[in-house]
């Protein structure tokens, strides 16, 4: 038994810990606490399968971000809680769920380990492809040259999310503001902590997108910690959440898709397709691509935790 | 010079793995929520650092080491304030019971 | 060197996850806003241990996000952990 093997079963079964007493547990705070942990695991598990873009979009948005925003769920779920508990499936019920969630997990286990050694595979394709766009991480490549059409349409994803959450809000509210309005006291703890965290997060943040162009990173997990920073800015009352109906914010939020399609269609006019980057300007483009990227995700990011509008616009 | 830091990253990381050990037995025993959160902060903030320090000599460059130590003054300053939120929240909560 | 790390790689490991399970089952909300602080400390240090341990350098950015992100969701939890009547009652948010 090598160290390195006896580590990964150690791993393993700290995550699997994890996992299962989460679904376990009766209240819903806790679970949501054994959640962040287990995203901490999860990026644990990456770095140690050498995928470190994986992990820091795991720890940044599966576990930090989707923390919060679980949190607030919890918070809301709160007063009916009691009178939930006593509603549990009854037996029948909960052995089927476990018996289908043990059938998929089987049957996901047994294509994997059947795939033949080596595993069918297109890394080598990209990696080869790699002077084309004169980035040296791979990662950024796929996300951004090779595949960039899944990327553009991702982020139209995410304002389509946007949007839907928005619509959540009560018809007279409709272009309000969302959430509460926070309080703390401006000498206090949590005011220092928003006045000199959010310049350091944003720096790392600014830090991670400039480094995916060789180094592990991107502009996902940039604009995750820059949302995250101003989310505590909100949260400890420096500044309030802007009204869902402000024109700035709109346009800031449309900045990262509008400069994708304006580059895609130039593809089309210019060169070869749809998305084409003529090789000079290759690398250019796509930071141009990614810093209007890095803005429109950390302000929709920002707006889906902070939720639907709950106060009027002039509040 | 090689053998030097070898040995210093073995001591500091085996102080350091001392320190957590100590905060988790505190967190365990502690009879407490304010207490096990002072065990929890200040033996595992002081892990932490040690730990950086341990992993300095082995870090592949400048940068790399920069980055370590960033990490481990944000975590302090994270730490620092933040058990002193949880730990009026404490009180809060104590006190209505 | 590398076995000596990878030890103290794995002793961090179990006690990360007996933190976990003390915090988790805790009596009381507070105890679980302490999670985050413990995954913060004990979970960074097992990820720059694993990143020099799995010859992954990147591991100090992820630990980079992770304190950033941690930070800000312990601060979460505490803000919105306590209800929200509480959370939002004047006088409530003196102590803060």
């Amino acid at each position: 038994m090598t160290f390195a093997l006896a580590l990964e079963i150690v791993l393993a079964a700290v995550v699997l810990t994890g996992a299962v007493w989460t679904i376990a547990s009766r209240e819903t705070l806790p679970a949501v606490a054994g959640f962040v942990a287990y995203g901490l695991l999860l990026a644990l598990v990456w770095v140690r399968l050498g995928a470190p873009d994986v992990a820091l979009t795991e720890a940044a948005i599966g576990s930090g971000l989707t923390g919060a925003l679980l949190v607030s769920a919890a918070a809301r779920l709160r007063s009916s809680e009691g009178p939930m508990a006593v509603e549990r499936p009854d037996v029948i019920l909960r052995v089927l769920a476990a018996v289908l969630s043990a059938a998929v997990t089987t049957a996901l286990a047994i294509s994997v380990l059947l795939l033949p050694d080596p595993a069918p595979t297109l890394a080598t394709a990209a990696a080869e492809n790699a002077a084309a766009t004169g980035l040296g991480n791979p990662v950024t490549n796929v996300l951004m040259a090779f595949r960039a059409m899944d990327t553009m349409l991702e982020k139209i994803v995410l304002l389509l999310a946007l949007v839907g959450v928005w619509s959540l809000a009560p018809d007279r509210l409709w272009g309000g503001r969302p959430g509460p309005r926070h309080h703390a006291d401006p000498q206090g703890v949590l005011a220092f902590v928003a006045r000199v965290l959010p310049p350091v997060g944003i720096i790392v943040g600014i830090y991670i997108l400039w480094t995916s162009a060789d180094h592990p990173g991107g502009a996902f997990q940039g604009g995750t910690i820059l949302a995250a920073m101003w989310l505590l800015v909100m949260m400890a009352g420096l500044t309030d959440a802007p009204p869902v109906s402000e024109r700035r914010q709109r346009l800031l939020l449309l900045a990262g898709p509008v400069v994708f399609l304006i580059v895609g269609l130039g593809g089309l006019a210019f060169g070869d397709a749809f998305l084409a980057y003529p090789m000079a300007y290759a690398k250019p483009l796509i930071l141009a691509i990614e810093f209007a990227m890095i803005v429109t995700i950390a302000v929709t990011l920002g707006l889906l935790v902070a939720g639907p509008p709950e106060r009027e616009a002039g509040s | 010079m090689s053998f030097a830091l070898d040995i210093m990253t073995i001591v500091a990381v085996s102080v350091s793995a001392f320190f957590f050990l100590a905060g988790t037995v505190g967190l365990l025993r502690f009879p407490d929520t304010l207490t096990r959160l002072h065990a929890l902060t200040k033996a595992d903030n002081l892990g932490l650092g040690l730990l950086v320090l341990g992993l300095l000599p082995q870090a592949e460059s400048l940068r790399g080491g920069i980055k370590l130590i960033c990490v481990w003054i944000i975590v302090l300053l994270a730490g620092a304030t933040v058990s002193q939120l949880i730990a009026y929240a404490a009180r809060r909560e104590g006190s209505q019971l | 060197m590398t076995e000596f790390l990878t030890t103290a790689l794995g002793f961090i490991l179990a006690i990360l996850a007996v933190g976990l399970i003390r915090i988790l089952r805790g009596p009381g909300d507070a105890d679980r806003m302490m999670a985050a602080q413990l995954i913060g400390t004990s979970g960074i240090a097992a990820l720059l241990l694993l990143g020099t341990v799995s010859g992954v350098p990147a591991a100090v950015d992820v630990a980079l996000t992770l304190a950033l992100l941690a930070a800000f969701t312990s601060i979460a939890f505490v803000k919105k952990g306590t209800s929200r009547f509480e959370a939002d009652a004047p006088g409530s948010t003196e102590a803060e």
